[in-house]
């Protein structure tokens, strides 16, 4: 391997890691404040890759009727729920959150569909569209067993994965999809070609994570957030609720995977089901942060996408394998590490 | 029973065992009533009770209104507060962010700066370490936060799991003092504690837990003379 294709290597690895950063922070944001391994992430990076492309192609994505489906259900549960603590009173609110606001959302799109927007409010209706599936989905599947244990949170989780590559299947269809390039600019930068989508891609990374530190540190939502993740019963007597702090959190992640959708259409061929792979790569990136840190989980991402870069030049077939095997010393490096901090906090 | 806070044949229960059984008490309006008892009595659980931490049966009265059903967050809304026994600091955090989010249950925020200025009035050791993370500072120190965290949501009733556990007898003593000073701002304070002769030093009244029951009350300055209390808990013979 020649240092001209190491650079290549680097340069795709390091935009391919970007995407998995984004993915990996907002699958530890949503585990720390909602101790949920929220597997689906891909799928949502998926599904909004799948939806600009629908919109670039002047149909209305099945997205629409996912939402709608979703927010029908969630209102539902949320009434019975009410109905059986006694707190109608809290209904006008639960209908404006989760039926009003989703079709609003859904409506929007369709009518902003029929204008034939450009492609920057195309993006904007993908992300307006996407974000509300996760917290939706919090609401009917993990809200009820929030109390449960993190295996059993993890069981839902992987089923909940399941569950929608069907929907995808349904809603989406099986073929494939690559977006139009965002850009077609391109930059050499010490003899290598950079392109500009990789460059948003970085760009875009480093932004959104930007963004996600100042939310966490100079506003009282965010810091709100942060407490939930460090202490849960503390956060409550602050008078915090867990689950708004949780629909916040799903929030914000949701949009950090469509973006890693949206990034990711134009470089690769996206199908109904290719989030699994997105969302477990982005997993093993934020295992190498310990599930807890925002810089850990973004640098072990640029880890698997530089790893997953090298390895597709040495044995394209073995890649997944590399990346996956990578798993197996992390594991036990973090295993004695907590070990250590358990006897540390024994003594 | 009346008051600003009241309890009324509260039993709590954990599985099938009563960990506290057909418990009543009252605080009135600027008053610090103190409850002591053993450990294992069920102090702990009886605040725990009252914040909504844990389920209970019986009636919880809070400025006239039945708060049983109600969730932690919306008793912390309507300035219900407690320090719990084990702090439960956001020990990653800042001081001064620890405190701002003490705050986080106002609507209006247009007075948290003034709050925040009178906490570090009264700890001044916090103001100096507010770009400290919480879990660096010494045991009086967290202790200090804890209460100055509380008083940022401007309580109505401040509810005291055990302030001077583990703590060195000068700390308990400005801990004590702190205590005392907040009846000046009118909070209520029920304050748990197995020191009983500081709790009741500095309380009006008085209720003794023993095995979950309530065996016995009076104003705090009568049961400190008491001489079954001075046997049982005040270290006298």
């Amino acid at each position: 391997m020649t240092s001209d294709i190491a650079a290549i290597l680097a340069i795709d690895g390091i935009a391919t890691g970007a995407v998995y950063a984004l993915v990996a922070i907002g699958t530890v944001l949503i585990f720390t404040v909602t101790r949920v391994i929220f597997i689906p992430f891909g799928d949502i990076a998926a599904f909004t890759a799948l939806t600009l492309a629908a919109l670039d192609a002047k149909r209305f994505p099945g997205t629409g009727a996912l939402v709608v489906i979703l927010a029908c259900l969630a209102t539902l549960i949320e009434i019975i729920s009410m109905v059986r603590s006694g707190e109608l009173r809290l209904l006008p609110r639960a209908l404006l959150f989760y039926l009003a606001l989703p079709l609003a959302v859904v409506g929007l799109a369709w009518l902003a569909m029929r204008a034939e927007p450009p492609l920057a409010v195309r993006l904007v209706l993908a992300l307006m569209l996407i974000t509300p599936i996760a917290p939706l989905l919090d609401r009917i599947v993990f809200r009820p067993i929030a109390d449960g244990t993190v295996l059993l949170l993890l069981t839902v989780s992987v089923a909940l994965h399941f569950a929608l590559v069907g929907l995808g299947l349904l809603f989406f269809g099986p073929e494939g999809v690559r977006t139009e390039p965002l850009t077609s600019l391109s930059t050499e930068l010490a003899g290598v070609l950079i392109s500009g989508q990789t460059m948003l891609i970085v760009i875009a990374a480093l932004v959104f994570s930007g963004l996600l530190y100042l939310f966490f540190d100079f506003t009282l939502v965010g810091k709100s957030l942060r407490a939930t993740a460090v202490n849960r019963t503390g956060s409550r007597l602050m008078g915090i609720r867990p689950a708004r702090a949780g629909t916040i959190a799903y929030l914000l992640g949701s949009l950090m995977a469509g973006v890693s959708g949206i990034l990711i259409a134009p470089v690769n061929t996206v199908f109904y089901d290719s989030g699994f792979l997105i969302g477990l790569k982005a997993f093993v990136g934020a295992i190498v942060g310990g599930m807890t840190s925002y810089p850990g989980a973004a640098i072990g991402a640029v880890g698997v996408g530089l790893l997953e870069s090298f390895a597709s030049f040495e044995s394209s077939a073995l890649k997944d394998v590399i990346v996956f095997s990578l798993l197996i010393p992390i594991l036990i490096w973090r295993s004695l590490a907590s070990l250590h901090s358990d006897e540390e906090i024994e003594e | 029973m009346s008051g600003m806070f009241s309890m009324t044949d509260v039993t709590v229960c954990y599985d099938n065992v009563e960990a506290v059984r057909n418990v009543s008490l009252s605080i009135e309006e600027g008053q610090i009533v103190t409850v002591i008892g053993p450990n294992g009595a069920g102090k702990t659980t009886l605040l725990m009770a009252a914040i909504g931490l844990l389920a209970s049966r019986g009636r919880l009265l809070f400025q006239g209104n039945d708060i049983g059903r109600m969730s932690v967050e919306d008793r912390v809304e309507r300035r219900l507060c407690l320090v719990p026994e084990k702090r439960e600091l956001f020990s990653d955090m800042s001081v001064a962010d620890n405190l701002l989010l003490g705050s986080y249950s106002l609507r209006d925020r247009s007075g948290v700066q003034k709050t925040l200025d009178e906490v570090y009035d009264r700890f001044p050791r916090l103001k100096e370490r507010q770009r400290q993370a919480a879990g660096t500072l010494s045991g009086g120190e967290r202790q200090m936060l804890a209460l100055g965290r509380a008083l940022m949501a401007k309580p109505k009733l401040l509810m005291l799991d055990e302030p001077s556990l583990g703590l060195a007898p000068l700390i308990v003593r400005e801990i004590f003092r702190t205590i005392a000073s907040l009846r000046d701002l009118g909070v209520s304070i029920l304050l748990v504690e197995q020191n009983a002769r500081a709790a009741l030093e500095t309380a009006d009244y008085g209720y003794v837990l023993e095995t979950g029951e309530v065996v016995q009350s009076g104003p705090a300055k009568d049961l400190i003379h008491d001489p079954r209390l001075i046997t049982a808990y005040l270290g006298g013979h």
